[in-house]
């Protein structure tokens, strides 16, 4: 039972309290697999990212520093890894050919061997980005370049095969109309498929991309949105425009080729702490501080397709849906979206399922 | 149109003598409404055409008398269908059917997925292990630190005074225009375990922050109807020093559990009963209202109870995680109008 539940959940969610929820949109239903059989906050996740061989494995990062690794074929945790140096918790993980590339807040980045035993606790490669790292993320078209940027930390991007020193380090724009330095804080970091252009978001609300290929390191392009620190940015299958959450809850789509605005998407009360969009369909899962997911329909109509409450807080990032069988069950999901919704197996009653057909129009209006 | 037919033949003098003038040249485009009229008129009082409504009279007495005699009829008309269905009920006695419950708005709630279960093992878990676990454990003991915006006037002063005699262990301070962010540490380095910060405008107190320290969560409340001990009629004599007892009504969702256990967290663990006074926040509608009162035990079913201390509403704007800090701090939950006050029955407490 658990083994063909827990290949058939759609999103991956993981918890300030450690536990890692696998939901399954179709049935609607979240299942919780925990490494100790309860839940336990020094196991909050911090980290989560695929593991090697295609979606079947998920690397789960912890806040004791420990890298465990999750079946989704089987439901369970298969091995784990205990990843020592520096402070802080996890802001990256990825993983290469085997290996295993960690990144904790005081800026200690290391790659470290990724084999069951714990006994070889010495990393293959270590690198110091510079402290108060928010985030490192690892290019998916070439495993072996990472960027990292964080507070008062520009953004760097480093070739682990390559040199000890950055690729790219990027250059803080020029003072303010006041002449002041302009603060840093990157917050998150996406790489553009198809270039070696990054995009960031940061604290002080700019979204910047930048160019590694051209000759200037300052950001090739800015934006703002809000008054509110941005604290996560997904990309969008269109691959035009990004998405990006705030402090309060509000979610943008800001177009990076002009640096325009496209629309927002509503719902979220809380803090956005995970942001992830479909590789190919406009469904983006969103997470928060307030403790409920929520999967929107980014276009066509823009608006919110189904909720989900947890009931924890969920703080790190979720793993996209899955690709694999999933063509027939995004249809049938959409399908499920225009006629009426099907029995809910969490605690709600039937109440439940009619107020909610109930709430769709008034949901999915633009 | 038959109904101001047959009350200008039952009405008597008025109808006639104020109708005179205007059924006249209505009469004419009578022909089916007389035979509706059974009593015994002249021919002159006669219906309305029909599609008339007592709108379309353009002379405002005449259209204002018109109204209230309609009015005073339906009123005796449900008056009338009142009475009839009590002599029903009356008359089948045991096998009435069961009145049926008004509808209000409490009854209509949309039904919120939020709510508490209180089986729960993850939300259980969570509790026990959030930043209120080691008060709820009885490792630590509140210490309150009460203090107001800049420059407060006196119904902010009075108010900050009494609401530090109704929380046992608590100081009030005055701000003196420091920041916030400073003020935090510093309350920090002196154990005090939340901050109550009263803000005020045009001279009434009109907001309130509560922040629990080291590193807990912040809630932002508005503050309305606001009422001081002595604008507080047939209340009782002043509290006691006897730390009272905590009522928490009606916070079921899971926000509503984290506000609650906020709240219950200013108060010292063990209430002295010797005191009889208790201290009450009853969530209703997303509105929280404050009462402190003093009860004695009559009898063993009768209690009687005396207002005491301030009282005052509370609305909740934002629940801040961690410390106070509007600008860069992540809220858990941030009240937003236009997304969450849609409907009239939905509430998030």
């Amino acid at each position: 039972m658990a083994a063909s539940a827990a290949r058939w959940n759609h999103v991956w969610v993981g918890t300030e309290t450690g536990i890692l929820k696998g939901v399954n949109l179709q049935r609607k239903r979240a299942e919780n697999f925990t490494a100790a059989g309860q839940p336990r906050r020094e196991e909050a996740v911090s980290a989560l990212c695929w593991g090697a061989g295609g979606e079947t494995q998920i690397l789960v990062g912890c806040a004791d520093r420990v890298v465990r690794h999750f079946s989704t074929e089987d439901g369970t945790f298969q091995g784990q890894r205990h990843c020592p140096g520096g402070e802080g918790a996890f802001r990256g993980l990825a993983q290469a050919d085997g290996t295993i590339i960690t990144c904790v807040d005081s800026g200690i980045l290391r790659v470290w061997r990724d084999n069951d035993k714990e006994a070889s606790s010495d990393p293959l490669l270590e690198l110091k980005v510079g402290p108060g790292v928010c985030r490192m993320r690892q290019d998916p078209a070439r495993p072996h370049i990472v960027a990292t940027g964080g507070k008062e930390n520009a953004l760097k991007v480093w070739d682990l095969q390559g040199s000890e020193e950055p690729v790219f380090r990027a250059k803080n724009v020029r003072n303010d109309w006041l002449d002041l330095r302009v603060p840093i804080w990157d917050q998150d970091i996406q790489f553009l498929p198809g270039s070696q252009k990054l995009i960031t978001c940061t604290g002080y609300h700019q979204v910047r991309v930048y160019d590694p290929a051209s000759p200037q390191r300052r950001p090739v392009l800015e934006t703002t949105y809000g008054e509110y620190p941005l604290t996560a940015m997904t990309l969008t299958p269109g691959g035009n425009s990004v998405i990006v959450g705030n402090t309060h809850g509000q979610l943008a789509e800001i177009d990076f080729r002009q640096g325009r605005l496209l629309g927002c998407l509503k719902g979220l009360a809380g803090s956005v702490r995970g942001l992830q969009c479909h590789p190919s369909k406009p469904l983006l899962a969103s997470c928060g501080l307030d403790r409920v997911l929520r999967i929107h329909r980014i276009r066509n109509p823009r608006g919110l397709e189904h909720k989900d409450e947890p009931q924890e807080p969920e703080e790190p990032n979720k793993v996209p849906p899955e690709d694999t069988e999933t063509d027939e069950l995004w249809a049938s999901l959409e399908a499920a979206a225009k006629r009426k919704r099907p029995d809910l197996d969490q605690t709600q009653g039937a109440v439940q399922t009619k107020q909610r057909k109930k709430k769709r129009p008034r949901s999915t209006s633009p | 149109m038959a109904r101001p037919g047959e009350k200008s033949g039952g009405s008597g003098k008025k109808s006639l003598k104020g109708k005179a003038a205007t059924e006249k040249p209505q009469e004419a485009a009578i022909t089916g409404d007389g035979a509706t009229e059974n009593e015994v008129q002249p021919p002159k009082s006669a219906a309305f055409p029909p599609g008339f409504s007592i709108s379309e009279i353009k002379n405002k007495q005449r259209r204002h008398l018109m109204f209230t005699r309609w009015k005073q009829q339906q009123r005796k008309e449900k008056l009338a269908a009142k009475k009839k269905l009590k002599k029903e009920r009356e008359a089948l006695g045991d096998k009435a059917p069961p009145k049926p419950i008004p509808k209000t708005i409490d009854n209509q709630r949309v039904y919120d997925e939020t709510i508490v279960d209180p089986n729960d093992e993850e939300v259980a878990y969570d509790e026990a292990t959030d930043e209120f676990a080691s008060y709820f454990n009885r490792q630590t003991s509140p210490k309150i630190l009460i203090t107001t915006s800049d420059r407060p006037h006196g119904r902010t002063v009075r108010l900050c005074e009494q609401l530090s005699t109704v929380i046992p262990d608590s100081h009030v301070y005055y701000r003196r225009g420091l920041a916030l962010k400073k003020i935090i540490p510093q309350c920090i380095s002196r154990d005090f375990t939340d901050l109550i910060v009263i803000n005020e405008d045009r001279k009434t107190p009109n907001g309130l922050i509560l922040s629990h320290l080291p590193n807990g969560p912040t809630a932002h409340f508005k503050m309305s109807s606001v009422r001081l001990r002595k604008e507080i009629k047939r209340r009782g004599k002043d509290p006691t020093e006897h730390v009272p007892e905590i009522i928490l009504n009606n916070f079921t969702t899971r926000l509503g559990h984290s506000i609650g256990r906020m709240f219950a967290s200013l108060f010292p663990h063990d209430p002295q009963f010797i005191g009889r006074q208790v201290a009450t926040f009853h969530n209703q509608r997303d509105y929280i209202f404050f009462r402190f009162h003093r009860y004695i035990f009559k009898s063993e079913k009768k209690v009687g109870i005396q207002e005491l201390g301030p009282r005052f509403t509370l609305k909740l704007r934002s629940l801040q995680k961690g410390t106070f800090d509007s600008k860069y701090g992540e809220y858990e939950w941030v009240h937003k109008p236009r997304e969450m006050d849609t409907s009239r029955r939905k509430f998030h407490l």
